[in-house]
């Protein structure tokens, strides 16, 4: 500090001088504070809103990546503009984590001042009575007949919970200030820790949760949690490299669906056994009753039902008499009526000769009713219950295009097969369980019935036991902050001026907090403090004020 | 399990008294509001508390307590209240009758279902209705603006009408993913948090139009003439929105878990998650913008309708236009 003494030259040369690290430093300070005002807190709340507001209603890539390609095609520049700036992959843009990311620091510029603020108003005694408690928003007044001692001992008693403190006036008169609802800034204080906690337990859960789904014939198959390879798909965090699953193995035994009549589920459950941790070394298998919201927790890792669907059971017999028997998935295209279509594909057997081999392949594709309805030989299914199967085939023959080096679907057969021809349709039928089929080249081939198959997601996700109770955390304290009222209350008690035994009695009271209704309770405490039991009430100076 | 086709008809009956008594009481109210003697009272009211308020404020930032609600009529002059104040306290009872039948029709729908009456929309909107009203209720009980009362019934018949309209569905059980014990835990806290707050965005409504007017006296004058003070207003909002955040709060919380059992993780951003988000946060930061100098009065006000807005937005928008996991709406 220079004070203009004489000559000291370290003082001159302590003149503010405008250098660029002093600028840097007033930018960075200026910068911060701004940051951490709570106008620009605000903000960046209201700037997160909007941001969130895209992903509600364009779709996500990360809820439905097929919605997303088929809004891209449809809209054309349009999509492809809104594809470049991120807007399907709204909740991890650029321009979105900015705003979180910048509103966290603003949480914590904002958390770090007050809790020193907190850690200090814990420790300061109550502040000292005004001097005139008339001027407080709450106040009365009465004159007592007890002495001041009594009076300030009862108040003592009465204010048992409230924070207080007594101090004596230079003209005798003896004071007590009380505060009470430090609550409310601990419940506070809390809320926004927990929220911070809360909000990093959340995006160290992103780097290292995985969730994979799979389709497991309800037939007794199994599938076992170890490698990505045992998924139909697999996301993951960006630290999970698919090594080091959590093992466990999975058998779905049976698969249930009931429905109401109008076609409705009203229930669906999947009978199964797994074995996981010991149970893997001894080869212990325990059963579990899988169910819509009731996943199987094992392990840390979690297995949920999340769809089923059927599987038509093809035989082909082959013109030599061989028989190859095939039951695969088809997949749901209506989910009320669980009308589905597929691909089941065959290889003629034991055909060494790639050329020949390639040209019978035989694919049997077409729809599969649950339960069937035919519009003259159109088929559709009037309810998803396994009531009366019925398939409605193309079989196809020729070269599936299998060994192409491209991947197919397993639900549809390779359409570039048929337009060049090296693929083609030899027959068109329905079939029902039993029915079959005689080719040209005496191939029969017969629909012998249906399996079920369940749709299982494997979630595992280490911190979400951490995002709970960091949740719970908050809404404490949440609660805590809305609720308690931080008010104060100061009572000042001198002997009556008449010279009596009696005291002359002020009451004020101060709601520290917002709209806090502080009214009601603070009647009813100075009722009780200035209640004279056996005194007799001043009717002049007992009058009650309450203002607003 | 079968329906109750009984207890539904009965349901149905009640849920249609219940609002056309709901349309009533608005008459009532509406008599009490045009002609009654509360409205001007209300408006001297408002300029002395207008000056107290400022003496308040010089001796703390904070607004203080509350004042006594009984209004500054002496007994006598009671006694001589106007027939406008007599249809109000009608008003009142009709509503509470109203309220009986809501509740009625509630009871009714859950029992025939041998389920929580809030499966789908129609019977979400039921809730959320019952939920403003008894909210009103409570805060007419407390403070001096029973006379408001048609505004807040005006959109909770309105929503009524639509629910019973376009969005009524049969009494059916709910499908697989809705039969858990937390249906009754995160519907009840959403629809309900969902109804208490079309109270404070209506006060915050009638409180911009009190600014309007003050701005320019020109403006809304009649309307504004029988206002409470703004104070009073913003009292409410503020209070009744304190109350159904944590609510809300508790809502989202109690849906993540629940989403972590049916559908395999605790949040994904579904529409209606996201949404709920979106609401909570512009809630958060009505409760911010009430504690920070030049963002209080108006620019809170304008915040909380915006909250009740994007309320409605989710209600209507995500559960009809877009298709997201929890489109249980199922209007016939």
């Amino acid at each position: 500090m220079t004070t203009g003494g004489d000559g000291d030259p370290a003082g001159r040369e302590r003149t503010y001088r405008d250098t660029p690290a002093r600028r840097a430093l007033a930018f960075a300070r200026n910068t911060w504070r701004g940051l951490t005002s709570m106008r620009v807190a605000l903000i960046l709340l209201f700037l997160l809103a909007l941001a969130a507001f895209p992903g509600a209603v364009l779709p996500q890539r990360m809820v439905d990546a097929s919605a997303v390609s088929r809004y891209i095609e449809d809209y054309g520049w349009w999509g492809r503009l809104l594809d470049r700036l991120q807007f399907f992959d709204v909740y991890g843009s650029v321009w979105f984590s900015a705003i979180y990311l910048l509103l966290l620091v603003s949480l914590v510029g904002c958390l770090v001042p007050r809790s020193v603020e907190y850690v200090r108003s814990m420790r300061a005694r109550p502040v000292l009575t005004p001097r005139n408690l008339a001027r407080m928003p709450h106040h009365r007044e009465g004159q007592l007949r007890a002495d001041p001692d009594t009076v300030v001992a009862r108040a003592h008693d009465r204010l048992s919970r409230w924070r207080r403190v007594e101090r004596t006036e230079q003209d005798g008169a003896r004071t007590i200030s009380a505060e009470r609802g430090y609550l409310r800034e601990t419940g506070n204080l809390v809320f926004h820790f927990a929220l911070l906690g809360l909000i990093i337990a959340f995006a160290v859960g992103h780097m290292y949760k995985y969730e994979g789904q799979v389709i497991v014939h309800a037939d007794g198959s199994e599938f076992c949690n170890s490698g990505i390879y045992a998924y139909d798909t697999f996301n993951a965090g960006l630290n999970v490299d698919g090594t080091g699953l959590t093992p466990f193995c999975v058998r779905v035994n049976d698969f249930e669906a009931d429905y109401l009549p109008n076609g409705q589920p009203e229930n669906y459950r999947a009978d199964i056994e797994y074995q996981s941790g010991d149970d893997l070394r001894d080869d212990t298998w325990r059963p579990y009753d899988l169910q819509v919201n009731h996943p199987l927790r094992t392990e840390g890792d979690r297995v949920y039902l999340l769809g089923h669907g059927f599987a038509p059971e093809f035989t082909v017999t082959f013109p030599d008499g061989q028989q190859r028997t095939k039951a695969t998935q088809w997949r749901p295209n209506d989910q009320i009526t669980l009308l589905s279509d597929g691909a089941t594909k065959f290889d003629p057997p034991g055909v060494t000769d790639e050329a020949r081999r390639r040209s019978n392949q035989i694919a049997i594709t077409g729809l599969f009713a649950p339960t069937a309805h035919f519009n003259g030989k159109i088929l559709t299914s009037s309810a998803p219950g396994l009531d009366d199967p019925a398939v409605a085939v193309d079989v196809m023959r020729g070269d599936l295009g299998i060994d192409s080096g491209y991947g197919q679907s397993i639900f549809e057969i390779d359409e570039k097969m048929v337009e060049q021809d090296r693929l083609e349709r030899v027959a068109r039928e329905n079939l029902r369980p039993g029915e079959e089929i005689q080719l040209d080249d005496g191939t029969r081939i017969s629909f012998d019935g249906v399996h079920r198959w369940a749709s299982l997601q494997v979630s595992h996700d280490p911190t979400q036991g951490w995002v709970l109770a960091f949740a719970i955390v908050m809404l404490v304290g949440l609660a805590a902050s809305l609720i308690v009222k931080r008010r104060r209350l100061w009572i000042r008690v001198s002997p009556s001026g008449d010279g009596g035994a009696g005291s002359l009695v002020h009451v004020g009271g101060l709601a520290r907090t917002d709209q806090a209704g502080y009214g009601e309770e603070f009647t009813r405490l100075a009722a009780d403090l200035l209640d004279d039991t056996g005194g007799e009430w001043d009717a002049r100076n007992g009058s009650e004020r309450n203002r607003s | 399990m079968p329906v109750n086709a009984t207890l539904s008809q009965l349901s149905d009956w009640s849920y249609s008294s219940a609002a056309a008594i709901y349309l009533l009481a608005m008459i009532l109210f509406l008599v009490e509001q045009a002609f009654g003697r509360k409205g001007q009272e209300a408006a001297e009211r408002a300029g002395t508390r207008a000056v107290a308020g400022q003496d308040e404020s010089a001796v703390a930032t904070a607004g203080g307590g509350e004042p006594p609600e009984s209004p500054a009529v002496g007994p006598a002059e009671r006694r001589h209240r106007g027939r406008a104040e007599r249809f109000g306290s009608m008003g009142v009872a009709v509503m509470v009758l109203g309220m009986l039948l809501h509740l009625a029709a509630l009871v009714f729908r859950g029992w025939s279902t041998g389920r929580a009456p809030w499966g789908n929309m129609y019977e979400f909107l039921m809730v959320l209705c019952f939920a403003a009203v008894v909210t009103w209720l409570v805060v007419i009980s407390r403070h001096a603006v029973r006379h408001l009362s048609a505004f807040v019934l005006l959109p909770v018949v309105l929503l009524l009408f639509l629910g019973g309209t376009l969005l009524y569905s049969t009494a059916v059980p709910v499908q697989p993913a809705l039969q858990s014990y937390w249906l009754v835990i995160h519907v009840s806290a959403a629809a309900a948090s969902s109804g208490i707050f079309l109270v404070p965005g209506v006060a915050s409504v009638l409180y911009l139009f009190h600014s309007a007017h003050q701005r320019d006296p020109a403006r809304f004058s009649s309307l504004v003439r029988r206002l409470p003070s703004k104070e009073l207003l913003d009292r409410v909002a503020y209070r009744v929105t304190v109350f159904a955040f944590p609510l809300f709060t508790f809502g989202v919380i109690a849906g993540a878990i629940w989403a972590e059992s049916a559908w395999g993780r605790f949040w994904g951003w579904d529409p209606k998650e996201t949404v709920a988000f979106i609401t909570w946060v512009i809630y958060a930061a009505y409760l911010h913008a009430r504690a920070t100098a030049g963002w209080r009065g108006d620019r809170a006000a304008m915040i909380n309708i915006a909250g009740f807005a994007v309320v409605v937005f989710n209600l209507f928008f995500i559960n009809l236009v877009v298709a997201g996991l929890h489109s249980y709406a199922q209007v016939d």
